[in-house]
């Protein structure tokens, strides 16, 4: 078992690129400002120096034409991680996302595979504007074809990473900028958290919390104000949105009777609906309440300081609505 | 009978370099128009289903090029892609049954003539993404640089994707990478039913190339051994590692945007005027002029190809449909 040291969520992802790449000659970067500049999160710092421009490739400012290239790379023998800066910006590279890269092994019947992984960075915070804040994990995850992994911790950060960049599939990598700074445990060396692998955070006895990415941290602080109330809540980390665990949640549900499902992304036709469905779904006899959504409003993200904080749930506004649905008030 | 009783085996003809050679430039181009008359025919009697672009008229572009690529070189095609695919080796048979939707297709039926992927030789595929293949091309040619064997990609696209932004973003990253890529425009003059001088701003397509400073060069597509000549200097700048190129091939589309469309769109008398400068004829001429081949091999060459052809139509009809496991299979790796 390696050791484990802390580090921040950014530097667990770098961990995962330096080890890939250091371990597997095809793997290569491309993206904006990546090399020299090191990121503008300075999330590729370093690799530059030491893998040099030929694996560590700046592109020009043109997403759609550059991850086209980082498919016909995957396609001949490369193991691209395209980064996309803001996660806005992942509508500008879905016409190669799922036009080609999703269906190309499906189109050719495995002739051609196309191993490679789009990485983003995502969600509210610091009042970056309408076009610089969404959280839009809900397009990949309708595309058959591609994976989609939403880490919450720096330790999946750096498995998932490690798992995404192994994939022979094109895996989404979604990653909120707001959990860069975060500082955990990380496993030293190797470290891979396979995909489709949910996983338990705190367990529980009245509800169980289904929490993605950033809201994991959020369910959690709302868990430690639901304790003081008597109430045991069960915060469950789906991890991977394609393929997802569903017999972990669906245990767990079966288990607590209520769930909440807690996302960042718009609330309309997003994660949360086909999470809650699907544990409905698989679950219904065991439930004693509806299954209950929260996630982001369904407006623009505004830029304002007093605007911008009403966007995502917070874990009292979690905590309320949690206890109102074990108390049968809803 | 104008061919001599002694024929030449020596080539006058620069981007030519023997009898042989003039011969199987001349089959790999009756090859495409015998095979898109019998998927014409196919596509009326309602065998394959769906719709399907032919490119009767535009063979010489394919084969010009395509005869110059080494096996391991990759190409990207588009949706009036049967030509590339059999230009660049792909095997008549799997082609067809891809486009009838059968099992024993390059991809189990599941893809049809818009769809179609030959990794054994290098062909990352027809799409239906208009200019979708262009960064393939690209991208597979930023492979072979990384891989150092020399190797080289095209990516073939009508005059319809020379309107598509994704066009000038990969021809900016080729030029700047130096990628070993050639960008072949087939310009057959219409973009689906509409002319391309209706949608289509300033007064030369090579302007686009030129603008990043890519070597481009107007060529005529009618003639194959033009089109050689052309995509020779062009692959060897890429071998050499000089970068990419651009090639405006001007051709015709015998037949409308697909199997089908009535074509009101066109003029009558233009279309005829390009007919007088159809490909396979423009060669046979030119290999029994210049005494490098006969009439008697030329008509027996025609002939054999019918036969080949024939065979696999009637071998096809037979092979079995997808079945319900290919339904899901290869959607993941």
């Amino acid at each position: 078992m390696p050791s484990p040291h802390t580090i921040t969520y950014r530097a667990a992802v770098l961990e995962a690129l330096f080890g890939e790449m250091r371990r597997d000659g095809s793997v290569i970067l491309m993206g904006e400002d990546i090399g020299a500049a090191g990121g503008v999160f300075k999330q590729t710092e370093g690799l530059f120096a030491e893998f040099g421009s030929e694996r560590v490739i700046d592109t020009p400012i043109s997403e759609s034409g550059a991850f086209g290239i980082a498919v016909g790379a995957a396609m001949t023998g490369q193991r691209p991680v395209f980064e996309v800066m803001f996660g806005d910006f992942i509508t500008l590279i879905m016409d190669q996302l799922v036009n080609q890269a999703a269906k190309i092994n499906y189109m050719s019947a495995g002739q051609f595979r196309v191993p490679l992984v789009v990485r983003t960075a995502v969600g509210v915070g610091g009042n970056l504007g309408p076009q610089h804040s969404q959280s839009l994990h809900a397009w990949p995850v309708h595309i058959p074809g591609l994976k989609v992994v939403m880490p919450a911790t720096p330790a999946d950060a750096k498995g998932l990473m490690a798992a995404a960049i192994r994939d022979d599939n094109p895996v989404v990598f979604f990653e909120d900028r707001m959990l860069y700074n975060l500082r955990e445990a990380v496993p030293e060396g190797v470290h891979v958290v396979p995909i489709g692998s949910a996983t338990v955070k705190r367990e529980g006895r009245d509800v169980t919390i289904i929490a993605v990415s950033r809201m994991v941290h959020t369910a959690l602080a709302a868990a430690d104000l639901l304790a003081k109330e008597d109430i045991s809540a069960e915060v469950v980390d789906p991890r991977s949105l394609v393929p997802l665990d569903v017999e972990t949640l669906v245990a767990s549900v079966k288990k607590t009777s209520r769930a909440i499902v807690v996302d960042g992304g718009y609330r309309q036709y997003g994660i949360t609906g086909e999470i809650a469905a699907t544990v409905a779904e698989h679950a219904f006899d065991w439930l004693d309440a509806p299954v209950l959504r929260i996630g982001g409003a369904n407006v623009p993200i505004p830029f304002s300081k007093t605007l911008e904080p009403l966007v995502l749930p917070d874990a009292q506004r979690l905590a309320r609505d949690a206890t109102a649905l074990v108390r049968g008030q809803r | 009978m104008t061919s001599s009783p002694q024929m030449a085996t020596v080539s006058p003809f620069p981007s030519l370099a023997s009898a042989e050679e003039g011969l199987r430039l001349l089959r790999a181009m009756q090859l495409i128009r015998a095979f898109e008359e019998q998927v014409r025919n196919l596509s009326a009697a309602g065998v394959i289903p769906g719709l399907v672009h032919l490119c009767a008229g535009q063979e010489a572009v394919a084969v010009g090029v395509c005869s110059l690529l080494r096996a391991d070189d990759m190409i990207a095609s588009n949706h009036r892609g049967h030509g590339h695919c059999l230009a660049k080796g792909g095997d008549v048979g799997r082609l067809l049954a891809e486009i009838m939707g059968r099992r024993t297709g390059y991809g189990l039926g599941r893809g049809g003539s818009l769809h179609i992927f030959d990794a054994a030789n290098g062909n990352l595929g027809t799409t239906g993404i208009v200019g979708g293949g262009i960064p393939l091309a690209t991208g597979a040619a930023l492979s072979a640089k990384r891989q150092a064997r020399g190797q080289v990609t095209a990516a073939f696209f009508g005059d319809g994707a020379l309107n598509q932004g994704l066009l000038f973003e990969v021809m900016n990253m080729a030029a700047i990478w130096r990628l070993p890529v050639l960008f072949v425009c087939e310009n057959n003059g219409f973009g689906e039913f509409t002319a391309i001088e209706d949608v289509t701003a300033g007064a030369d397509p090579l302007a686009r190339g030129q603008a990043f400073g890519i070597p481009s060069e107007t060529v005529d597509g009618m003639d194959v051994l033009a089109v050689r000549m052309a995509a020779q200097t062009a692959i060897e700048r890429a071998r050499e590692g000089n970068g990419p190129s651009f090639l405006v091939c001007k051709t015709y589309r015998y037949g409308g945007h697909h199997a089908g469309d009535k074509q009101d769109y066109k003029d009558a008398e233009e279309a005829k005027a390009w007919r007088l400068k159809d490909p396979i004829e423009r060669l046979s001429r030119l290999l029994k002029e210049s005494g490098l081949a006969s009439e008697a091999a030329i008509a027996a060459l025609t002939q054999e190809i019918d036969r080949e052809v024939r065979a696999v139509v009637d071998l096809a009809k037979v092979t079995p449909l997808p079945a319900d496991d290919d339904f899901e299979a290869h959607l993941y790796a």
